[in-house]
C-alpha cells in the first residue's frame, strides 16, 4: 500500500507522540504507582458492618497518627454517612488540618454512587459489594464539596457534604 | 467501479426517507429536552406538572444517543447501499422489518419514560430498577437494528458474486465495516438486557451482578460512538471530495482506517471505568493502550482530508501556502457543515485522549467535562457531518432540489449551532475542571462557593443551549422544506471518484474473515482474564432499587 511522504512523517509525528503520552502515564502508573482507585475489595453491601470500617462507630473522620486520617463512608441515596456528632447529631462536615494524609474508603448500601471531592483528585465510583479507597494529601485549606457525582436517582444532587481544611 | 453507480428506486428512497424522518423527530423532542436541562441547570426554570430533571435527562440521552443516531445512520446507509450495489425486493422487506421492530421497542421504552417509570438515564445502570417493558423496548431497538446488519451484509455479498474478483465499492465496504463494528459491540448490550435486566425486573432473577452488568454494557458504549462517527467519516471519505470538485486522497487509506477502527474501537471500555472499585488496574492500563491505538486511523484520516482540500485546490490553480484553504466552498452548506464538524474534532478528539489517559481520568470524570467533551465530538462532529448530508440526501430521497435560499439558511444553521456550542460546550469543559458533576440537576449543594462559582457556567450552558435550540428548530424548518416544499427536480447523490492513475487497493484489505478474526482476538485478549476476575471475585449481587428513582 502507497503512503506518501508527507502521510508517513504525519504518521510517525502522530504515533510517537502517543507513545510519548502512553510511556508517561505507564510510568506514573507503574512505576510511580498512581493508578486510578482500584483495590478490588468485596463487601456484602447488605451487611455491611461485618467490616470493621463501616460500622456505625468508625463512619466519618477517624485521626490515626499526627496529620494521618481516615474517612470512612457509607453512601446511600440519597447520603453520605459520615457518623454521628458528640449530640447526636449527623455529621455533615469535616475539618481536616492541612498537609494531613487522608485515607477515604467508602461503600455503598444500595445503587451505584459518585464520591467525588471537587477540587481534588479524589474521585471514585462507589458500587454496591466494593470498597472504593483512595489515600491523598489535602495541601490547600479551603472548603471542598464533596458530592456525588454518579446518578442515583431522583434526589442525587442533594447528595453532598462539606470537607473543610484548616489551617 | 465508482462510476458504476446505481438509481435509487422509489421503494428504497422510501425506506430511508422513513428512517430519516424518525431522526428528525427524534431531534425536535430530545433537542426541546436539553434546552430544558439547561434552564433547569441555571435555576431559571422549575419544571411544571411535576415533570422530574432525571425524567427529561432520561429521554434527552436515549432519544438523541440511541434513537437518532442509529435511525440516521442506517437510513443513510441504506441510501449508500442502494447506490453502490443495489437493493433486492427481499431486502427490502427484511428492512422494513427492521424498521418496524425498532420502532415498537423505541415506543415501548418511550412509553415507560413518559409515565415516569424509568428514570435512569440512557446508561440504566443497575440496580436502579426501570419497568421492565423499558428494557424490553431497548432489547427490540438493537434487534431491529441487526436486521439492517444483515441486509447490509447480504447486499455486497450478493454483488460480490455478480462481481468475482472485482473491487466492493468505497462506500459499500464502509457501511459493512461499520455494521460489523455495530453488531459486535451490540452483543455485550444485548447480552446484559436480555440474560441479566430482563429477567431481574421481571422478578425471575433475585439479585444482579452490578459490575458484569456494567461491564458488558460499555464493551458496547465505546464503539457505539465510532458507530456514530463511522458514518461521518464516509461522508468525509467519499462524498467531501466529489462536492468540492476533488477526488478521492487513497482508496486504501480509506479501507485501512476502517478496519482499524472495527478493530479497536471495542477492546477498550474500561477507559470508561477506570475509577471503578472492581476492576485490576493492570487491565485498566492495557485497554487504555488500545484506547490509544483507535487514535490513528483518526489521524489518518485528518490527513486524507486536508490532503484531498490541498491537491483539489491547487488543481485549481489556487497557489500560495493556504489559497487552496480559503477557496474552499464555504458558502456550499453541504460542505460547510461537515468541514465544521471536523474542525470541531480537533478540540473534541483532544479531550478525548485526556479522559482516556488513565490516572487523568480521575480529574474529570463524571463531571460535565466529559458532557462537553460528547457535545463536541457527537453532537457537533457528527451531527452537523449528518446535517450536511441531509442537505443534498433529503432531496434526493424526495425528488427535489436544494435552492439557494435553503442553502443559505443552512449556513446560517450551521453558524448558530458553532456559536451555541461553543458556549454551551465551553462552560461546560470549565465547569467540569472545577468539579462540577455532570447528570446532576439544580444544586447549591448547602451553599459552598464552589457550587456557587459552577451556577455561573451553568446559565453559560442555558445560553448556549438556548442558541442550539434556535438551530434545531431552524434545522427541522429545513427538513420540513425538503422533504414537503421544496421545489421538484433532481439533486445530485455526490460520491467521489479515485484519481485515474490512482494504485490499486490491495486484496487483503477485503479479507474480512482476516479482520474480524483479529478483532475477535483483540477482544479476548483485553477482556478474558479481567471478566473472569470480575466473576470469581463477584460480591453478592444486588437485589432491583425502583424507589430511587420514583418507580415503586
Amino acid at each position: 500500500m502507497h503512503l506518501h511522504k508527507y502521510e508517513k512523517i504525519w504518521l510517525l509525528f502522530g504515533i510517537g507522540s502517543l507513545i510519548v503520552f502512553l510511556v508517561v502515564i505507564g510510568v506514573g502508573a507503574f512505576y510511580k504507582g498512581t493508578h486510578p482507585q482500584s483495590h478490588m475489595m468485596t463487601i456484602d453491601p447488605e451487611n455491611i458492618e461485618a467490616n470493621e470500617a463501616f460500622q456505625p462507630d468508625n463512619l466519618g473522620l477517624t485521626k490515626v497518627d499526627d496529620k494521618q486520617y481516615i474517612v470512612n463512608v457509607a453512601a446511600s441515596a440519597f447520603n453520605y454517612d459520615l457518623g454521628k456528632n458528640d449530640d447526636g447529631s449527623l455529621v455533615k462536615k469535616l475539618s481536616i488540618p492541612k498537609g494531613s494524609t487522608v485515607l477515604f474508603q467508602v461503600t455503598s448500601k444500595d445503587v451505584v454512587h459518585g464520591f467525588s471531592l471537587a477540587g481534588t483528585n479524589v474521585n471514585m465510583m462507589v458500587e454496591p459489594g466494593y470498597i472504593s479507597s483512595y489515600e491523598t494529601i489535602l495541601e490547600e485549606p479551603g472548603e471542598y464539596t464533596l458530592l456525588c457525582n454518579e446518578y442515583c436517582g431522583t434526589g442525587h444532587h442533594l447528595m453532598g457534604a462539606i470537607v473543610e481544611v484548616t489551617e | 467501479m465508482l462510476s458504476e453507480t446505481l438509481q435509487l428506486t422509489k421503494a428504497n428512497k422510501k425506506l430511508s426517507l422513513a428512517f430519516i424522518a424518525v431522526a428528525f423527530i427524534s431531534l425536535l423532542i430530545g433537542g426541546l429536552m436539553g434546552l430544558l436541562q439547561t434552564l433547569v441547570r441555571s435555576g431559571t426554570l422549575t419544571l411544571p406538572w411535576g415533570i422530574d430533571y432525571y425524567q427529561i435527562l432520561t429521554v434527552h440521552g436515549v432519544i438523541l444517543g440511541l434513537v437518532l443516531t442509529t435511525y440516521f445512520i442506517i437510513g443513510f446507509q441504506y441510501a449508500l447501499m442502494g447506490k453502490t450495489v443495489g437493493m433486492t425486493v427481499k431486502e427490502r422487506k427484511i428492512a422494513w422489518l427492521g424498521f418496524w421492530v425498532m420502532l415498537v421497542g423505541t415506543i415501548m421504552t418511550a412509553t415507560t419514560i413518559l409515565l415516569g417509570k424509568a428514570n435512569v438515564l440512557y446508561t440504566f445502570y443497575a440496580p436502579l430498577k426501570a419497568h421492565p417493558v423499558f428494557y424490553i423496548g431497548l432489547a427490540l431497538v438493537i434487534i431491529g437494528s441487526w436486521f439492517a446488519c444483515f441486509v447490509n451484509f447480504h447486499q455486497l455479498y450478493r454483488w460480490k458474486k455478480a462481481h468475482k474478483g472485482v473491487k466492493s465499492p468505497l462506500l459499500a465496504f464502509m457501511v459493512v465495516a461499520n455494521m460489523i463494528l455495530w453488531l459486535i459491540a451490540t452483543l455485550g448490550v444485548a447480552a446484559t438486557v436480555l440474560v441479566q435486566f430482563i429477567p431481574w425486573s421481571l422478578g425471575y432473577a433475585e439479585t444482579i451482578n452490578v459490575l458484569v452488568s456494567r461491564t458488558l454494557f460499555w464493551y458496547f458504549g465505546h464503539p457505539l460512538v465510532y458507530f456514530w462517527l463511522l458514518p461521518a467519516y464516509m461522508a468525509w471519505y467519499a462524498i467531501i471530495p466529489k462536492i468540492i470538485g476533488g477526488k478521492i486522497f487513497s482508496d486504501s487509506l480509506a479501507r485501512l482506517a476502517f478496519v482499524l477502527f472495527i478493530m479497536f474501537s471495542i477492546p477498550v471500555g474500561f477507559h470508561h471505568q477506570l475509577t471503578e472499585p472492581g476492576i485490576d488496574p493492570t487491565w485498566k492500563f492495557i485497554q487504555v493502550v488500545l484506547t490509544f491505538m483507535v487514535i490513528i486511523p483518526s489521524l489518518l484520516t485528518a490527513f486524507s482530508l486536508f490532503a484531498t482540500f490541498e491537491i483539489t485546490g491547487r488543481k485549481k490553480g489556487f497557489g500560495g501556502l493556504f489559497g487552496w484553504f480559503k477557496h474552499l466552498p464555504w458558502k456550499d452548506v453541504r460542505f460547510f457543515a461537515p468541514m465544521i464538524g471536523m474542525l470541531a474534532f480537533i478540540p473534541a478528539g483532544t479531550g478525548g485522549i485526556i479522559n482516556a489517559s488513565h490516572q487523568l481520568n480521575a480529574v474529570v470524570h463524571n463531571t460535565i467535562w466529559v458532557t462537553g467533551h460528547f457535545h463536541l465530538t457527537v453532537a457537533t462532529t457528527v451531527i452537523l457531518t449528518f446535517f450536511g448530508i441531509s442537505y443534498w440526501l433529503i432531496p434526493v430521497l424526495t425528488g427535489r432540489k436544494l435552492t439557494a435560499k435553503i442553502n443559505r439558511l443552512g449556513i446560517i444553521q450551521t453558524i448558530i449551532w458553532t456559536v451555541g456550542m461553543f458556549f454551551m460546550s465551553g462552560s461546560m469543559h470549565i465547569a467540569g475542571l472545577l468539579g462540577a458533576p455532570r447528570r446532576s440537576a439544580y444544586s447549591t449543594y448547602s451553599g459552598t462557593e464552589q457550587a456557587s462559582d459552577w451556577i455561573g457556567y451553568q446559565i453559560g450552558q442555558a445560553i448556549g443551549g438556548t442558541i442550539l435550540f434556535i438551530g434545531i428548530l431552524l434545522m427541522v424548518y429545513i427538513f420540513l422544506n425538503l422533504t414537503f416544499f421544496a421545489p421538484k427536480g433532481t439533486e445530485e447523490f455526490p460520491i467521489a471518484e479515485e484519481e485515474k492513475d490512482a494504485e490499486p487497493t490491495p486484496k487483503f484489505l477485503e479479507n474480512w474473515k482476516l479482520w474480524i478474526g483479529l478483532t475477535v482476538v483483540l477482544i479476548l485478549f483485553a477482556y478474558t482474564i479481567p471478566f473472569m476476575d470480575i466473576i470469581q471475585h463477584s460480591p453478592p449481587g444486588s437485589p432491583p432499587f425502583d424507589w430511587p428513582i420514583g418507580n415503586s
